[in-house]
C-alpha cells in the first residue's frame, strides 16, 4: 500500500468519526423525553394534581390579573382577548414568535410586558416578578397537554440557528457546551443529579430547589452560572435564541405548564 | 390574601376514609437567611394549621422554619356526617386565613 492510499484511508476514517460523533450529539425524535419521565413518583403526583401543584397557586393569580384593570386606561388583559380559556390556547406553545416590530423574536413574558406597555399603558414588570410569572403561568396553563409548535415562522431561520451555536459552543470557565451535556450525556449524573435533555416543556416551572415558580431564562442562567459563565442578562437577545432554539428542539412534545421539577 | 387550594371529596360514603389535601401559597421565610447587606430578613412563617369537621377539631400540625415555601399538607379522616370542614392558618405578622369545604356523606 503506499503512502497516498494510507492518507486516504486515514481521511476516510476520520471523516467516518466525525459522522458518527455528529449523529450521537444529536437526541433522535424517538429518543426525547421530557424531565417528568424522569421524576419521583412523588413528584410526579405533585404535578399530576391541580390541587397538590404549587404551580397552580401561580395560575390561580395569573387569572386574577387577567380580569384585573390595570394602567392608565384601565384595561384587562380580558378586554382585548376576552376568555384566555379560547384566545391563549396553543399560544405558549409557539413562543418564542417573532414580532415584526422589533425584527426579533420575543418571548412570552416579553410580550407580556410589551402588551401592557402598549396597550395598558403602564410600567413594564421586572423579570421573575411574582405577578409576571403569574400572567405567562395563566398562559401557559392554556396550552397543557398541546405540542409544542415553535419556530415555524421563516422570520425565525437566523435566530435558531444562533441559538444553536450558542447551544453547541464551549463557554466558561469549565469549558463546557449545553450539548456535551443535555445532547451526548443525558441520563447520566452530574454530582448526585440526574442529566436531562433540557426541553422546555413545562415553563414557567415550580421548582423545589427554588421553592417558587420561575422562568425558561432563569433556569437558562443559572445553568450557565453552573458552567462558571457570564450569563445573559434577563430579555437578552441570546436568551431569547436559546429559548428559541429549545422549544424547537422540543417540537412536537406536550407541554406541562405548570410543570414541577426538582 | 394568600392562594389556598383545598381538596375534599365532595362526596362519600358514612365511614369511608377520605383523603383531605391542602395548600397555601405562603413564603416561610425562616428568619436566618440575610440581606446582601448582611442584615436578617425577619421570620414570617405559618405557625399552625387547624382542621375542624363541624365544629370539632380532626387535625392539626405546628409548622416551624424548616417548613418549605407553600406548606402543602395532607391527611386522611372519615366520613361521619354531612357539613363543612374549616381549614384555618395562622402565622407571624398576624396571618390569619380561613377557608371552607363542603362535604356529602351518603348512606
Amino acid at each position: 500500500m503506499t503512502r497516498r492510499q494510507l492518507s486516504y484511508r486515514a481521511a476516510a476514517a476520520a471523516v467516518v468519526a466525525s459522522l458518527a460523533v455528529s449523529a450521537l450529539a444529536q437526541i433522535a425524535p424517538s429518543e426525547r423525553r421530557s424531565g417528568y419521565a424522569d421524576l419521583s413518583p412523588e413528584t410526579k403526583a405533585m404535578q399530576d394534581d391541580d390541587t397538590a401543584n404549587p404551580g397552580m397557586l401561580s395560575v390561580l393569580d395569573g387569572e386574577a390579573l387577567w380580569n384585573a384593570k390595570a394602567g392608565a386606561v384601565q384595561l384587562a388583559c380580558a378586554d382585548c382577548h376576552g376568555k384566555a380559556e379560547e384566545s391563549m390556547k396553543g399560544v405558549a406553545a409557539r413562543y418564542p414568535a417573532f414580532d415584526t416590530a422589533r425584527g426579533q423574536p420575543v418571548d412570552l413574558e416579553q410580550r407580556i410586558n410589551i402588551c401592557r406597555a402598549e396597550h395598558q399603558k403602564t410600567s413594564a414588570y421586572k423579570a421573575e416578578d411574582k405577578d409576571l410569572l403569574a400572567l405567562s403561568a395563566y398562559v401557559g396553563r392554556q396550552s397543557r397537554a398541546m405540542p409544542i409548535t415553535a419556530g415555524s415562522d421563516e422570520r425565525l431561520k437566523p435566530f435558531i440557528a444562533k441559538g444553536e451555536k450558542l447551544f453547541t459552543e464551549r463557554q466558561g470557565q469549565l469549558n463546557l457546551s449545553c450539548a456535551q451535556c443535555h445532547d451526548e450525556r443525558w441520563g447520566k449524573h452530574l454530582g448526585s443529579s440526574l442529566i436531562p435533555q433540557a426541553h422546555p416543556t413545562g415553563y414557567p416551572i415550580y421548582r423545589l430547589e427554588w421553592q417558587s415558580v420561575g422562568s425558561l431564562q432563569r433556569r437558562l442562567r443559572n445553568c450557565t452560572s453552573g458552567m462558571r459563565a457570564q450569563p445573559f442578562d434577563y430579555g437578552a437577545l441570546e436568551n431569547v435564541e436559546l429559548e428559541l432554539f429549545l422549544m424547537v428542539r422540543a417540537r412536537g412534545m406536550p407541554l406541562e405548564t405548570p410543570a414541577v421539577r426538582p | 390574601m394568600a392562594r389556598a387550594l383545598i381538596n375534599v371529596p365532595k362526596t362519600a360514603k358514612r365511614g369511608q376514609i377520605i383523603e383531605i389535601k391542602s395548600l397555601i401559597s405562603h413564603i416561610m421565610e425562616t428568619g436566618f437567611r440575610r440581606t446582601e447587606t448582611g442584615q436578617i430578613i425577619p421570620r414570617n412563617i405559618l405557625t399552625e394549621l387547624l382542621c375542624t369537621y363541624n365544629g370539632a377539631e380532626i387535625f392539626r400540625a405546628t409548622m416551624y422554619p424548616a417548613v418549605a415555601a407553600n406548606p402543602f399538607v395532607t391527611f386522611f379522616t372519615v366520613a361521619k356526617e354531612s357539613g363543612t370542614i374549616v381549614f384555618k392558618w395562622t402565622g407571624d405578622r398576624g396571618f390569619e386565613q380561613t377557608e371552607t369545604a363542603s362535604i356529602t356523606v351518603e348512606g
